[in-house]
């Protein structure tokens, strides 16, 4: 038979012989005094059906909550397994607390689990998560259009247009952007010119790096890597300041105002970004190819004159052109993105921290996705 | 039912220059709902927080069942936090779980119960403090003020504590749910045994649950015994504080 340590929870499972069982229970029915009595009846409900049990209380101890829970799970269980019990010798302040605790337990009789939910499961989260994919895609577009309403009135009515909020922005989003995009812009015009170097040195056709690297840079590299910071950068600081002014219910205050965040906050901010970003891939693409041409210098022995003459007549503008348009379009997904995530933020803390990494992550995935589309189309169109 | 619970003796509280206490005495009784009374800023809150050892007196003494708070070793005072159930002014509940995470956390860290009845007593206990069933999976954010109080309350009782310390658990309540809130304090005193130790402005609450209790002001306790011992009291802090109650006892009398 099954014993335990004296003071835990104990249930001894006799039978008699007129077929019946009696549970011999004592000990503490108490919260860390139960592992072992409920090892034994999961045992035993395993394996029984249609028996009939004389349940003993009468040398239980203590009781509490969870060892009268366990009582009632088992209780209920058994009888769902057709089996007939009868509680003997329970103490009355156990049985005043059991009928407290019944009066508050769910009525819902839970059956043992069900065979089909464990293969309806992963069917089941695939569900929840595509219709909450597809909710959030209709919501964004929500937002989008609100935005394009706002826009469009603020188009028409030029003086609500928020100029000093964009200025401010601007300073924030593009002027103290400026060393971190000249840095990574530099490291990259140092990395290209050494990679095609060793490469175009092999076959002696040094003087080609400036097509590569002009072209490269202007047309690809420059707006892409600038985007990437300035989605790090700023999509992520738009998310965390909308998104403790939604903690803080300033938002609310905003709105019961009459002061649509829309105009005062997330206009300026989509407005100074898509001006910014393109005035800073130009500063990139001057950066990355004066990094070209030092390395050319160094590595190629191409002398900086000789660069720049061939600069002037391999590089069409047109790249330089394509690069800095593909900025607005970058600038507005990364601050359509960051605004849009600001103002889902919930009321918990931890939500902003959350909600400010899927913003930089939608934002950069957005932006290379997007990229790749003027890629195939400007192909396409033979530009 | 007399052997004390909690003695409270000669403490001195300050912060910086704001003297809170200075020389309270007081002491709660096993088995009974004891009231901390006074006005807004008398030290009802500190006075709690030093009884569970958030905060300490600068001179004087605590003890709680049996164990003295100032000299407590650490394997004490863990199995002092097991045995004791606290509910904030604010709730506190913790907002990255959700309500039925916050109420189980103490089951899940001290026990090795099964999950699934650890589940199942949550879900009494929210029942019991009459959440509706929903509202297991909510985060704190997404509650009203008087369903955090009462996710709260479930939080404190999860373990089934001896002592139960409770600040302000009514306020944010309606008078409905207040009414419900202290009769099941009531129903779980007879049944868990349990001591309360209550911070209450209810009026209500003080003329239908509390046994006795203590009235804070000037930095000390000005009275402490049962209602009528108190009303009886002729402090004028005191008789403000039940101009009203003697006038609502008399009525209640008459009827
Ligand atoms: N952490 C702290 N630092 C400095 N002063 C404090 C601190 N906590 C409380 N106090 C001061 O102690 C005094 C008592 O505060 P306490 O919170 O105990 O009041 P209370 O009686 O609970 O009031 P209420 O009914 O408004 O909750 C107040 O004057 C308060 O300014
Ligand atoms: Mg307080």
């Amino acid at each position: 038979m099954h014993t335990t340590y004296s003071h835990k929870a104990q249930l001894k499972v006799l039978k008699t012989p007129d077929a019946t069982i009696v549970f011999k229970s004592s000990g503490n029915w108490t919260n860390n005094a139960l592992v072992d009595a409920n090892m034994i009846l999961d045992q035993f409900c395993r394996t029984h059906h249609n028996v009939t049990i004389h349940w003993d209380m009468s040398n239980v101890e203590n009781i509490d909550s969870a060892g009268v829970m366990l009582f009632i799970n088992y209780y209920d269980l058994l009888k769902l397994n057709h089996c007939n019990i009868k509680v003997i010798g329970a103490k009355s302040e156990h049985e005043k607390m059991y009928r407290l605790l019944r009066k508050y337990t769910s009525k819902d009789t839970r059956k043992p689990a069900d065979f089909y939910s464990v293969f309806l499961k992963p069917l089941d989260s695939i569900g929840k998560s595509s219709v909450a994919f597809i909710l959030d895609i209709t919501s964004f577009l929500a937002f989008v259009g609100e935005n394009f309403v706002h826009l469009l009135y603020s188009l028409l009515h030029p003086r609500s247009i928020r100029f000093g909020a964009i200025v401010k922005n601007i300073e924030e989003a593009g002027l103290r952007a400026i060393p971190i995009v000249a840095l990574t812009s530099f490291l990259i015009g140092v990395v290209i010119a050494y990679q095609g170097a060793v490469q175009l040195e092999k076959f002696g056709a040094n003087i080609f790096i400036v097509d590569m690297i002009g072209i490269s840079i202007t047309r690809e590299l420059s707006p892409l890597i600038t985007a990437i910071v300035v989605a790090g950068r700023t999509g992520s600081s738009y998310t965390a300041q909308l998104g403790v002014m939604k903690l803080t219910e300033e938002i609310d205050a905003m709105r019961t105002m009459g002061f649509e965040p829309h105009r005062f906050l997330v206009l300026p901010r989509i407005l100074a970004l898509m001006i910014s970003l393109p005035l800073l891939i130009f500063f990139a693409d001057i950066i990355g190819i004066a990094a070209g041409m030092l390395i050319s210098h160094l590595h190629l022995h191409i002398s900086f004159t000789e660069f720049i003459h061939r600069l002037q007549s391999v590089l069409d503008i047109k790249h330089v052109w394509i690069g800095i348009c593909k900025g607005p379009f970058f600038a507005w997904l990364i601050a359509a993105i960051g605004c849009y995530r600001g103002f889902q933020v919930s009321k918990s803390t931890e939500s902003i921290g959350r909600y400010t990494t899927i913003s930089v992550v939608n934002a950069i995935f957005l932006v290379i996705a997007c990229d790749a589309l003027f890629s195939v189309l400007l192909t396409e169109l033979g530009i | 039912m007399s052997n004390t619970v909690i003695e409270v003796s000669d403490i001195v509280t300050r912060f910086g220059t704001n003297i809170v206490h200075d020389g309270a005495n007081l002491s709660v009784r096993q088995g009974e709902i004891y009231g901390l009374l006074g006005g807004s800023g008398s030290g009802k809150t500190t006075l709690l927080k030093q009884m569970i050892m958030l905060l300490h007196p600068q001179s004087g003494e605590i003890s709680v069942l049996g164990q003295k708070l100032s000299t407590i070793s650490r394997t004490d005072s863990a199995i002092l936090r097991r045995n004791w159930g606290v509910l904030f002014q604010s709730g506190a509940l913790y907002s990255s779980l959700t309500v039925a995470e916050n109420v189980g956390i103490k089951l899940r860290e001290y026990t090795d119960l099964p999950l699934k009845l650890i589940q199942d007593i949550v879900r009494m206990k929210i029942n019991m403090v009459g959440l509706p069933e929903t509202a297991a999976e909510l985060y704190p954010a997404e509650l009203s003020g008087g369903m955090v109080k009462r996710a709260a309350l479930a939080r404190a009782l999860v373990m089934d504590p001896a002592l139960l310390f409770l600040d302000e658990p009514t306020s944010g309540l309606d008078p409905v749910g207040a009414e419900a809130f202290d009769n099941l304090i009531l129903e779980l005193r007879e049944i868990l045994d349990l001591t309360v130790v209550m911070v209450t402005h209810d009026l209500d609450s003080i003329w239908s649950i509390v046994d006795r209790f203590a009235v804070l002001g000037e930095k000390k306790v000005i009275a402490e015994g049962t209602l009528n011992e108190i009303i009886e009291n002729p402090q004028p802090i005191v008789r403000q504080f039940f101009g009203g109650i003697r006038g609502r006892i008399r009525s209640q009398n008459g009827k």
